[in-house]
This record gives C-alpha cells, sequence and structure tokens, in this order.
C-alpha cells in the first residue's frame, strides 16, 4: 500500500522582548524561582494586564517576512481550562483577530527544487509558568518566571509531505526568527516548541486522515524522529485493520516512541471569549510601514544577493545564508580576503565540518572571521598552497591565533623560486626513466605521477602552478 | 456633625471648628457603636485613619489641603488596600492582604481622605441585598429589618448611618444606584472607562465600575475629582485630562430636555413611586427643564443579556481562586482535583456558584453562539437605543429600583425576584454610560431614589441636575434615626 504523509506544525516562539506580555517583569531564562513574577503574573485579584508595544511589533515583522497579511485590528481573547502553572485560569491568546495572518515560507527540498509552504495564521499568546514535580516528595512546585512571556505561535497548513520537509521548514523559521532577532531561538531552552499534527492517508485520497499532534519536540532531530516513527505508527495501526484515535501524543527522545497523553484532552472545551480587560489592538498601514523599514535584509533576499554579487552556486548561498550570523562570518571572511568564492569554499566545506563535529555554532566558532580571512589571503598571495592552508586551518582549530606565525613555525611556505622548483623537476625527470618513456609515448595520465613524486619530495611546498608548467615543458622537451 | 455632608466638614475643617483627627475619632467611635448591629464594616483600621488623620492636619496646617484632605471614608471590600484584609465578601478571600492599593484607593489617599475601612458587600458583588456576603448581611439603618441594598451595601449603610462621610462602591448592574435608593443616597456609575478598575476585584469586566455613594450630588462632584481619570495600569480606561465635576454643578437647567422611557413609565410601576417621580418631574419642570417620553425598546432584554455577559466573564475572572496561590484552600487535598473542587466548593458561596455556572454553560462549545453572541448583539441594540434617545433629550429620568428596601430573607432564596431588582439600572451598565440615584421621595418612612442617566461622559450634566434638584429639595438631607 502506498501511503502520503500529512503534516502541519505549529510553532511557539518565545518572544525575546525584555519585559513580559502583560506585565513589566523581566523575561531571562535560569532566574531563581518565582523571582520574575509579578502581582500580575501571579493573577492577584484586581490586576490587570497591559499590552506589551515591543510584541506587537515583533509579531508584525515576523508577519512582513513571511509576506502576511497583517490584522490591522486584532483581539485578544481568553482561553480558559484550570491548571497551576496557568495563574489566572485562563490564557490570554488570540482566536479570531490574530496578528499576523495567511502568509507563505519556500523551503529548498533535498532534490534541490522549491515548496511552498502556507502559513495559515501567528497569532501572540502568554507563556504558562512551570510546574516542578521533582524535589517536593508528593507534591508539586510552581515556578512562574514564565507566565506570562510572550508567545508568538505560528500555524502551519498541513502543506508537508514528510519529516525532512517538516524539518526543513522549521530551520527556515529559525532562521528568519533568528534575521529578525525576535527571539533567541533556542530550542532546548524552550524558546522554540513544535508541536506536530500528524496523520497519514492512501496516495491520491484527497481526505485528510485521522491526525494525532506530538507535543513539545524539543530540537530539529527529534522533530524528525517523532514525526517518522508516528507516520509508521500510524500506517501499521490502518494496515492491521486498526484506526487512529484523534489525541496528543508525547515524543519520548530515551525511546524514540510516542506515546499517549490524555485522550481526555481533546475533549477539552475553552470557552474562548474576548478578553474583556484589553482594547482590540489597532494599527495602521504608517505603523507597518514603519515596521518594514526596520527589517534587516532577509535570508532570501539576501541569498539571491550572493548569487548575483558573489558569483555563488544557489546552494552554497542557500548554506550560507541559512542563518543570520553565518551569512555575516561569510561576508567578512569575504571582504578580508576579497575572494568570495573561495571565502564561500573554506566556509561551506572546512568549517561547517568543524563546526558540525564539535556541535559549535558559527557564533562559537574557535576560527574567527579575521583569521580565516587572513589565511585565505596567503593563498591568495601564494605564500602557501591551498593544500597547506588545511595544516593552518588545523592549527587554528586547535587554538593557535596567528596565521603568519602557525605558517612561519611549521615551513609551510611556498616554493616559488624557478631555480629550486627547476631542479625538482629535473630530478623527478632523472630518476624515473620509464614513466617519462611512457609519458612521452602519449600516456597523459602519469603526468599526475610527476606532479605527485615533486610535491612529495617538497613536502607539499612547491608553487603548484610553476611546477606544472615546469614539468610539462621539460617533458616535452627533447 | 457626623451627619454633615463632605462640603460641610471640608467647611469646618478649613475653619478650624474640627480637627481631622478629631472627626475621625468621632467616626470611629460611631463605628464602634453602631457597627455591631448594623454590620456595615468588616474591617476597621482605626490605627491607620487616626495617622492619616494627623498628615491630613498638618496637611491642612501648611495649607496644602484639598476639599477631601482629613475626610474620613469608607471602601467597599472590593478594593485592594495595601496590608489591610481585602475579603471582597468571600471566604474565598478571608485572609487575603494585597500588597498594592487600588488606583481609587490611592488617589483618595492622594487626596488626603482618611480610610476608617472596609464595607461589606455582596460576595464578589454578585447580588442585590447585601445578603450573599460571607461576613452576614447588612442592616438598612433605615429600618433594621430590611436590607440596604446591593451589592454595596455596607457602604450604603454606613453613609447613611454616618459611619463615614462617603464611601466608595461598585456598579456592575445596579450595585451603587440601587443602594443609594434604599437607603437615601446620592449614587453615581460613572462612564464606563471614566475610572480606574485596577485594584478593583472583577466581577464582570466589560461593566464594572467604581463611583461614590454620598449624601449629596455635591459631595460625589468632589469624589469623582479625586477618582477620575486616565490610569496607564488599566488599558480600558479612557485617556482624558482632568475634569472639575464641581465646575458646572450650579449652571442653572433652562433649555435642559429630559426624556422618559415609555418603558420604565407602565402601569406596572408602583403607583406610589410614579407619585414620587412625577413630583421630582414637577420640581424640575419649574427649574427649567421640559420633559419629553423616549423610548428605550430594548431594555426589556437588559436583564437577560446582562445575566449572561456578566456571569460569562464573571466565570473567568474568578478562575483565579483555585486555592493554590492565596486565598481559600481546602485542607489535606487529595490530589489536583480535589484541590480544586473542595477549595472553589467551600470557600465560595452559592450565588457565586451558580453565576459562575451559568457563565461557564453560556460560554461552553455549541452554545456560545446562542447566548453569549446573542447578548452581545442585545447589548449593542440597547447602547443603540440610548444613542437615539439622545439624539432628542440631554438626559433620562426614571426610577433606580421598583420599590423601597424589601426585607431580609423575602427575595433571597429566589433568584431570579432577585435579578429583577436590576431591571431600571442594568442597561446603563450594558450600554457603558453614566447613571446616578438620588433621594426622590420618601415612602412609609423609607427612602426612594430616582434614577438619571446621560450619554457617554455626561457626569458633570448629571451632578448638575442632581445638585440643582438638591438645592430645591430635602430628600436627601433626611437621615434615619440610629
Amino acid at each position: 500500500m502506498n501511503w502520503e504523509t500529512v503534516i502541519g506544525l505549529e510553532v511557539h516562539v518565545q518572544l525575546a522582548t525584555k519585559s513580559k506580555l502583560f506585565s513589566g517583569s523581566a523575561t531571562e531564562f535560569g532566574a531563581a524561582p518565582n523571582t520574575q513574577a509579578s502581582t500580575y503574573d501571579l493573577a492577584l485579584p484586581g490586576t490587570l494586564p497591559v499590552m506589551n508595544e515591543e510584541v506587537l511589533r515583533m509579531a508584525v515583522s515576523f508577519g512582513l517576512a513571511v509576506d502576511a497579511d497583517i490584522g490591522k485590528r486584532s483581539v485578544f481573547d481568553r482561553k480558559n481550562y484550570f491548571y497551576p502553572d496557568l495563574p489566572k485560569g485562563y490564557q490570554i491568546t488570540q482566536l479570531e483577530f490574530p496578528t499576523v495572518g495567511r502568509g507563505s515560507l519556500k523551503i529548498q527540498l533535498e532534490n534541490g527544487s522549491e515548496k511552498v509552504i502556507g502559513i495559515t495564521r501567528a497569532h501572540i499568546e502568554e507563556d504558562a509558568g512551570k510546574s516542578l514535580h521533582e524535589d517536593f516528595q508528593g507534591m508539586s512546585g510552581i515556578d512562574l518566571n514564565r507566565a506570562g512571556t510572550p508567545l508568538l505561535e505560528i500555524v502551519s497548513d498541513p502543506d508537508l509531505r514528510n519529516a525532512k520537509e517538516a524539518v526543513a521548514y522549521l530551520k527556515k523559521l529559525h532562521s528568519i526568527i533568528l534575521y529578525l532577532g525576535i527571539s533567541d531561538g533556542n530550542m532546548s531552552q524552550g524558546s522554540m516548541r513544535c508541536d506536530a499534527n500528524v496523520s497519514v492517508r492512501k496516495k491520491g485520497a484527497t481526505e485528510f486522515g485521522t491526525r494525532t499532534e506530538i507535543k513539545n519536540v524539543n530540537s530539529f532531530r527529534f522533530v524528525e524522529k517523532a514525526i517518522n516513527y508516528e507516520v509508521q505508527r500510524q500506517i501499521e495501526l490502518i494496515e492491521d485493520g486498526g484506526r487512529v484515535v484523534q489525541e496528543t501524543r508525547l515524543y519520548d527522545s530515551d525511546k524514540d516512541e510516542t506515546r499517549s497523553m490524555r485522550s481526555k484532552e481533546v475533549a477539552n472545551d475553552y470557552r474562548y471569549f474576548p478578553e474583556p480587560d484589553l482594547l482590540p489592538v489597532i494599527i495602521d498601514d504608517e505603523y507597518i510601514a514603519a515596521v518594514r523599514a526596520t527589517l534587516p535584509e532577509l535570508p532570501g533576499a539576501r541569498c539571491l544577493r550572493f548569487v548575483s554579487q558573489y558569483s555563488l552556486s544557489e546552494y552554497d548561498a542557500d548554506v550560507l545564508t541559512s542563518s543570520r550570523n553565518m551569512a555575516d562570518y561569510f561576508e567578512e571572511v569575504a571582504r578580508l580576503c576579497g575572494d568570495a568564492k573561495l571565502s564561500a569554499n573554506w566556509v561551506t566545506a572546512d568549517l561547517l565540518g568543524l563546526l558540525n563535529k564539535n556541535d559549535l555554532d558559527i557564533t562559537s566558532s574557535p576560527i574567527k572571521p579575521a583569521q580565516l580571512g587572513t589565511m585565505i589571503s596567503r593563498i591568495k598571495d601564494n605564500t602557501i598552497s591551498g593544500k597547506l592552508a588545511k595544516t593552518v586551518f588545523e592549527a587554528l582549530a586547535e587554538g593557535e591565533s596567528d596565521v603568519d606565525q602557525i605558517i612561519e613555525a611549521r615551513g609551510l611556505k611556498q616554493v616559488t623560486d624557478t631555480g629550486a622548483i627547476e631542479k625538482l623537476v629535473d630530478d623527478v625527470i632523472a630518476s624515473n626513466p620509464d614513466q617519462v618513456a611512457q609519458y612521452r609515448a602519449g600516456k597523459d595520465a602519469v603526468f599526475g605521477f610527476f606532479v605527485g613524486q615533486a610535491m612529495k619530495i617538497s613536502k607539499g611546498k612547491a608553487n603548484p602552478a610553476q611546477l606544472n608548467e615546469l614539468l610539462r615543458n621539460k617533458l616535452k622537451a627533447e | 456633625m457626623l451627619s454633615k455632608t463632605v462640603a460641610e466638614l471640608a467647611g469646618a475643617l478649613t475653619r478650624k471648628e474640627v480637627s481631622a483627627r478629631e472627626l475621625t475619632q468621632a467616626y470611629l467611635d460611631k463605628i464602634h457603636q453602631l457597627n455591631p448591629a448594623l454590620n456595615a464594616f468588616v474591617t476597621i483600621t482605626a490605627e491607620k485613619a487616626l495617622a492619616q488623620a494627623d498628615t491630613a492636619d498638618s496637611r491642612r496646617a501648611q495649607g496644602n489641603a484639598g476639599p477631601l484632605t482629613g475626610i474620613p471614608i469608607a471602601h467597599k471590600d472590593i478594593f485592594c488596600t495595601r496590608g489591610v484584609l481585602t475579603a471582597c465578601g468571600s471566604r474565598m478571600l478571608h485572609n487575603f492582604i494585597a500588597p498594592y492599593d487600588a488606583t481609587v484607593v490611592e488617589r483618595l489617599e492622594q487626596a488626603g481622605a482618611i480610610m476608617l475601612g472596609k464595607t461589606n458587600m455582596d460576595e464578589f458583588a454578585m447580588g442585590s441585598s447585601n445578603e450573599t456576603s460571607w461576613f452576614g448581611p447588612v442592616r438598612n439603618p433605615w429600618d433594621h429589618a430590611r436590607v440596604p441594598g446591593g451589592s454595596s451595601g455596607g457602604s450604603a449603610a454606613a453613609v447613611a448611618a454616618g459611619l463615614c462621610a462617603m464611601a466608595t462602591g461598585t456598579d456592575t448592574g445596579g450595585s451603587i444606584r440601587q443602594p443609594a435608593s434604599f437607603c437615601g443616597l446620592t449614587g453615581l456609575k460613572p462612564t464606563y472607562g471614566r475610572v480606574s478598575r485596577w485594584g478593583m476585584i472583577a466581577f464582570a469586566s466589560s461593566l464594572d465600575q467604581a463611583g461614590p455613594l454620598t449624601r449629596s450630588a455635591e459631595d460625589a462632584a468632589l469624589m469623582m475629582n479625586a477618582i477620575a481619570g486616565s490610569d496607564l495600569r488599566d488599558s480600558t480606561c479612557l485617556e482624558l485630562g482632568f475634569e472639575d465635576f464641581t465646575a458646572k454643578l450650579n449652571e442653572p437647567l433652562a433649555g435642559l430636555r429630559i426624556g422618559l422611557p415609555r418603558e420604565h413609565f407602565t402601569k406596572d410601576l408602583n403607583p406610589a413611586v410614579q407619585t414620587i417621580l412625577q413630583n421630582a418631574i414637577r420640581t424640575l419642570e419649574s427649574l427649567g427643564a421640559s420633559f419629553k417620553e423616549v423610548t428605550l425598546p430594548n431594555n426589556y432584554l437588559s436583564v437577560p443579556a446582562y445575566y449572561v455577559i456578566a456571569p460569562a466573564e464573571a466565570s473567568a475572572n474568578l478562575s483565579r481562586f483555585d486555592g493554590v496561590r492565596f486565598g481559600y484552600r481546602c485542607e489535606n487535598p487529595d490530589n489536583l482535583d480535589d484541590l480544586y473542587k473542595r477549595s472553589r466548593g467551600e470557600g465560595f458561596g452559592d450565588e457565586v456558584k451558580r453565576r459562575i455556572m451559568v457563565g461557564t454553560y453560556a460560554l461552553s462549545a455549541g452554545y456560545y453562539d446562542a447566548y453569549y453572541i446573542k447578548a452581545q448583539k442585545i447589548r449593542r441594540l440597547i447602547k443603540q437605543d440610548f444613542d437615539s434617545a439622545f439624539n432628542d433629550v440631554d438626559l433620562i429620568l426614571g426610577p433606580t429600583s421598583p420599590h423601597t428596601a424589601f426585607k431580609l430573607g423575602e427575595k433571597v432564596s429566589d433568584p431570579v425576584t432577585m435579578y429583577l431588582e436590576d431591571i431600571y439600572t442594568i442597561a446603563v451598565n450594558l450600554a457603558g454610560l453614566p447613571g446616578m440615584s438620588l433621594p426622590a421621595g420618601m415612602l412609609n418612612g423609607l427612602p426612594i431614589g430616582m434614577q438619571l442617566v446621560g450619554p457617554s461622559l455626561s457626569e458633570s450634566r448629571l451632578l448638575n441636575v442632581a445638585h440643582q434638584f438638591q438645592m430645591n429639595t430635602d430628600w436627601h438631607s433626611q437621615r434615619p434615626e440610629v
């Protein structure tokens, strides 16, 4: 049987405001429990919400970045349910009139093609606090530091067809959010959390299958694994004659499986109604234009610019613009050494390899743009060969700081003295008469052998261009 | 002395006939003497009051006093008061001490008013007789067998009995105006958004409004000068500059057009009340006002619409009382559900539970459109009725309550009869308009009020008409024998 997967994502992004959505409390992560909870965050009677305008600006900037309709009149609603980490007994969110309406996002598929993913909406809401079940013997602790932190919930259309697309979409969102500077996007700290709605249907079917919602998956890798597990589970269930139940499921990364949470949660009636303590938020074209004017260059536009300005391949440009910091890093290196193509090669291949191997972000790269820039400059001015530059790169990665000192100390300088190279070539030709004969008989492939021999003797330091030229000339002679 | 108006007391303080401390002590003595019978106060803050009185006296000595400096006041126990119990008439908050003052309390303190204590009220302001209070009913000073009205019953009884010079109240469906009518006081519910709701425990957020309960319109104006005005802590509070509500008190009424709603003057209206209103109309006519019939065709829907919207909002507003962070918590809960169920089951009284259930029902999936949305549509129609009436007239006059104060226990077991108590007042809250009740006559030894309603932000005009009426009548000067 041929199955098609349908995925829609709900992504909660914690907005990086200094204070909370409706109170003046700080939002910093990791403070001692309940030290960032005001009378409003505690829901003491008589306290009232006052909207943090910065949240509105951030939401609108996100909307503009995904070409969304901006709600000129957005309305807050109360979503009612009881839970100890929800102090008011309701969450203030936006139901019918969100600040960000329909938009879209382009993702790159593995086969190199592009796919447009619809964004249904993005609304502003408050985060809940945290219930702490350990350390309290038979009781629960409540930490309200996070209660009231502003969230933007970004809801995608059910346009994603496999886990890889879901991850690509998520990464793209992540990148936009960091470009905009509206969140730190830190998934492990919960600044970006993902719920995945997953269903399967027979290929060609027009109706959606029954979906399950996988809650709070906290890394790109886990999103992929959780979806793959869930898809497999649903297919097996149906093929065995079972039926998928609409429910909320939790992904357990230790066991790599999803399991059912309380299924009665689906039956929760949140009794939404407009929040009477807040007026509708009204914005005009002027406001939207002002926010638009502050938008940074976004990944899509920057990617196109990299292709046209630096003549990079689309693939390289896409990799380099996947994060704002990466793109900034690359542009700094390219500016310093004056060779964008070479810079792109080093950043996308060697540097990214190094970072991935050590699970580092570009911002904590052991090699700084100035060092990489200098190193590439030394390739360009023929001080070192591209090959020996790898040695320099490794030394930098190990923590050495001065490129020229590394070259000096290790004797990596290229031999560019024509006399010295000529002698080298003569030696190689003299000591390999058989190969010389083969070459002269028309076996061009042997040429590489001579280069290798010469490089070996020179310990890689012979300037390759000069070496090649002299070799060809000398072999041709006689 | 204790039955004088704020304006008169301010004069006495200015002329040094009495000090704020003497006045405060005299009120405290009277509270001590009469409160056990009336149950108007639930908390008496004698020490704080005397300290504030000394501050007021020194402000007066420094020539740094306003008209309210040194005037003793009582606050409805719905206003949070820093360091002082705020129980809101409920067992749920029997132990709640807020670490902040409500904006209204703060502004009155800044004006120099002296807080004598906190007054009894219907639980969470839900009631029209003050009988739903966890602290027991309040007695009407005019007749101890009768209710003072509600929900601001303690405040009204305290002012009427001379236990304070003025008091704060709140009005969600008539909770200032109806007690004012029952106790012979002047009570003003301002335009929605005129007075900050910050620090005032919410019943129905889109309807709640704080206002004065006083012995005269002039006193109400003086209180409004202190409490009205924008507040960044309440997003629904209107951004308006300072308005002097006393400025227009003495304007003549010539040319004033007053509307009489056809729907209020029917054969269902108690004939004695009708007669009292006719007398008031004649007085106002003699002062230059003209009268004309207006129609409020959707007014009859106001009680049902109100009893969807107010409980709906209340059902969410009261969710925070869950036994987790403050307030009443049941003994030894077995688990979370048990904690919620018993804390709320034991902490709330019957009327509060009834309204939470009604509100929860009205907001439920499948019923929301039929109840909540429909009620909101009615609310708009009611507002439109007033808007078109105010195309023809400046104000509307009618009854505040269908009758004088009723007996304790008379209606408490019949919620619908109790809800109909507010039939004349509720539409004003739904429309967000200013309304006031002022004494218009006496019936069998009990006071009865009339209601004036104006367009949005017309408080100065309402106070002007009420003041002119009071300059020419003495109903507001009647005092119960205590």
